[in-house]
């Protein structure tokens, strides 16, 4: 460290040399502490998940451990290739004699497209749902009006509650002699129909999930001064107008990372539909997700089960890729914008 | 919520009335206002409906008689106390005060360490100038939004073969790898509200920056950190998937046992006992959330990040 300060070049003032290099001892002290404070995190990261992702990345290329078809022996696996994700994305099985075949109808393989299209039917629709309900509430939490406490203490009974029991609460709301059909005068199946049991998780996925839309775009109508709103209406916009053009685009960016990690945390769905409809629903698929698909296959497999987690992963990120690359998310600058508006 | 517009809403009122000259203009502009306040206070009523009615008909249900069930009425025609003994009730195999024990301990494991390792890095990002800030925000944030399921193969193959499973540690393990970074952008985005000038003072005064951090920092900081702990407990008390495969009946969580509720039949739900047990773990959990109410949603909107 000192040798490179002996070694300043020599165009360099002199007088302004001991400011300089008190700066950078300075911040090189600080760099410093910050590696020191930061480093237990990283590693404790590193070994609670970055060892279960690249360990499962491995083992995605393995074969799974079974009964050689050839001397109906218990074989350990060995290298796979693709196979395992061949099998996911391509339906594609080994029949007895180690042929490569399409998967039958029951096999697990065979409901990787469905699952995929559930999974993303729940999200599209959820998050829809759910931004523009959100929206509503965060509109009237923003208002001045007796009693507005009382709302905004309502509004966290849903997301204190555990998804499993708000799964376990809806399934007694939506079972056969249940309230929901009791006030809707109906006798739907709301756990076993095909299309019920997904809008019975719809529906208690957005009972639950709202609440944190709503308290993260109210966030963000918080940072917008009235005088913009005083502005536009005394140049005499309409409210329509005021919310596409003046609220609107000054929440896009609390917007957007709420949306952002909604579809995130829309796309790893597991609690709901699993205990709300046994993960099954309908003819036994109807609300099975991309997690609950691996969660059936891990005791049939591992390394099959791997690939599978290892492809909704990469789903996953890229879902988060395109949304942060089209719609120009910067969630780390939007979070610290609010919360220098905040102050 | 009254029908009378109160002095808080007329000052709005007030606040709000443009300032045409116009009397008719102004009698329209008024009844506009009055109409939109009306709309306020009824959406306002839908709102808190929506949110509650659901909880209210779990509490309400876990006081029925288990013959009346699916009764409707909005308070127990036959009130009971007895699914809550059905719901402690370990002669169905069920283990629900085991299981709060459990959640309690798991929940208090994994905020703990992850409050103990996590506070120094937020303080970091907080306070300290160093290179890959950005990147190291990035990649605690991107944690956070971990997919579970991608966890949980290998780890059911590792904790299988080192003989883990159904033990109290393989279940706080991954539980950090959400609780950890969660707590780190929580608790970042309070450290950078605090007054550091504080500090600033104690360095004058003599203290090295890792004195000042334990003498100065850490009691101004007890109230975000108490927040971030409520955070992670709760992301820690409300974990399903993970606690599902990994778990046995001795160490499984609350959240796996009331999925997993049993009744005296086979095929025959147990509404009324389920109620109860989810009223249980639910209830304080709101009591705690309604008392740090103005804290947690400030955690909240500020972590970004769903517990």
């Amino acid at each position: 460290m000192s040798a490179s300060n002996v070694v300043a070049p020599p165009t360099t003032p002199t007088r302004k040399r001991p400011v300089r290099a008190g700066i950078r001892k300075a911040r090189r002290g600080q760099a410093r502490w910050a590696i020191y404070l930061i480093v237990p995190s990283i590693v404790l990261l590193a070994v609670v998940i970055g060892y279960p992702v690249v360990s499962a990345i491995i083992m995605s290329f393995q074969k799974d451990a079974g009964l050689d078809p050839a001397t109906g022996l218990f074989v350990q696996g060995g290298f796979a290739g693709f196979e395992n994700y061949a099998h996911w994305l391509l339906q594609q099985c080994m029949n007895a004699s180690g042929q490569t075949i399409s998967c039958p109808p029951g096999n697990l393989g065979s409901q990787f497209w469905n699952a995929v299209s559930v999974t993303f039917f729940f999200t599209a629709v959820t998050v829809v749902v759910e931004t523009a309900l959100g929206m509503w509430f965060a509109f009237i939490m923003n208002r001045t009006f007796r009693g507005r406490a009382l709302v905004r203490a309502a509004i966290l009974v849903p997301w204190a509650i555990p998804t499993a029991v708000t799964a376990k609460l809806w399934f007694f709301i939506f079972s056969v002699a249940g309230v929901a059909n009791a006030v809707l005068n109906t006798h739907i199946l709301w756990v076993s129909d095909e299309w019920a049991s997904r809008f019975a998780v719809i529906i208690a996925d957005t009972w639950k999930t709202t609440p944190f839309m709503a308290l993260l775009i109210l966030a963000g109508l918080q940072v917008i001064p009235e005088e913009v709103y005083e502005a536009a209406k005394v140049d005499g916009a309409t409210s329509w107008q005021r919310f596409w053009q003046v609220t609107l685009p000054l929440i896009r960016p609390a917007l957007l990372v709420a949306v952002l990690f909604r579809v995130l945390d829309a796309l790893r769905i597991y609690d709901l539909p699993a205990i709300l409809t046994h993960g099954g629903g309908g003819t036994g698929n109807a609300t099975t997700t991309l997690s609950i698909l691996v969660v059936d296959q891990i005791r049939q497999g591992f390394n099959s089960a791997s690939a599978l987690s290892t492809i909704t992963f990469i789903i996953i990120f890229i879902v988060a890729f395109i949304f942060v690359r089209i719609l120009g998310t910067n969630v780390v600058r939007t979070q610290e914008a609010q919360q220098k508006g905040a102050k | 919520m009254t029908t009378v517009a109160g002095p808080a809403a007329a000052s709005a009122e007030a606040k709000a009335k443009s300032q045409t000259s116009n009397a008719a203009a102004k009698s329209k502009a008024h009844r506009r206002e009055r109409g939109a306040a009306w709309r306020t206070r009824i959406s306002a009523i839908v709102i808190v409906l929506w949110c509650l009615l659901p909880f209210y008909w779990m509490v309400v249900t876990s006081f029925r008689d288990v013959g009346y069930t699916f009764e409707t009425t909005p308070l127990p025609t036959h009130f009971t106390w007895d699914n809550y003994i059905t719901a402690f009730s370990t002669r169905l195999g069920n283990h629900l005060g085991q299981a709060l024990l459990n959640s309690l301990f798991i929940g208090a494991c994994v905020t703990i360490i992850s409050l103990l390792v996590g506070t120094f890095a937020a303080y970091a990002l907080a306070r300290l100038d160093f290179r890959f800030k950005g990147i190291v925000l990035g990649l605690i944030l991107g944690a956070s939004m971990f997919p579970g399921v991608a966890l949980i193969t290998p780890l059911f193959q590792l904790f299988t073969n080192i003989g883990w499973m159904g033990t109290y540690q393989a279940l706080i393990i991954p539980s950090i790898s959400f609780a950890l970074p969660l707590s780190v952008y929580v608790l970042t985005s309070f450290f950078r509200e605090m007054p550091w000038d504080l500090e600033e003072a104690a360095r004058i005064d003599g203290c090295t920056q890792a004195e000042a951090f334990r003498k100065i920092i850490l009691p101004l900081a007890a109230p975000a950190v108490f927040t971030t702990a409520i955070l992670a407990f709760i992301s820690s008390w409300n974990e399903y998937l993970i606690s599902s495969q990994l778990s046995s009946d001795a160490t499984q969580p609350v959240t796996v046992a009331i999925a997993a509720f049993a009744g005296s039949q086979p095929h025959q739900e147990p509404y009324t006992a389920v109620m109860a047990a989810g009223t249980i773990v639910t209830v304080p959990l709101v009591i705690l959330v309604l008392i740090f109410q103005r804290r947690i949603v400030a955690g909240l909107t500020a972590g970004g990040v769903k517990g």
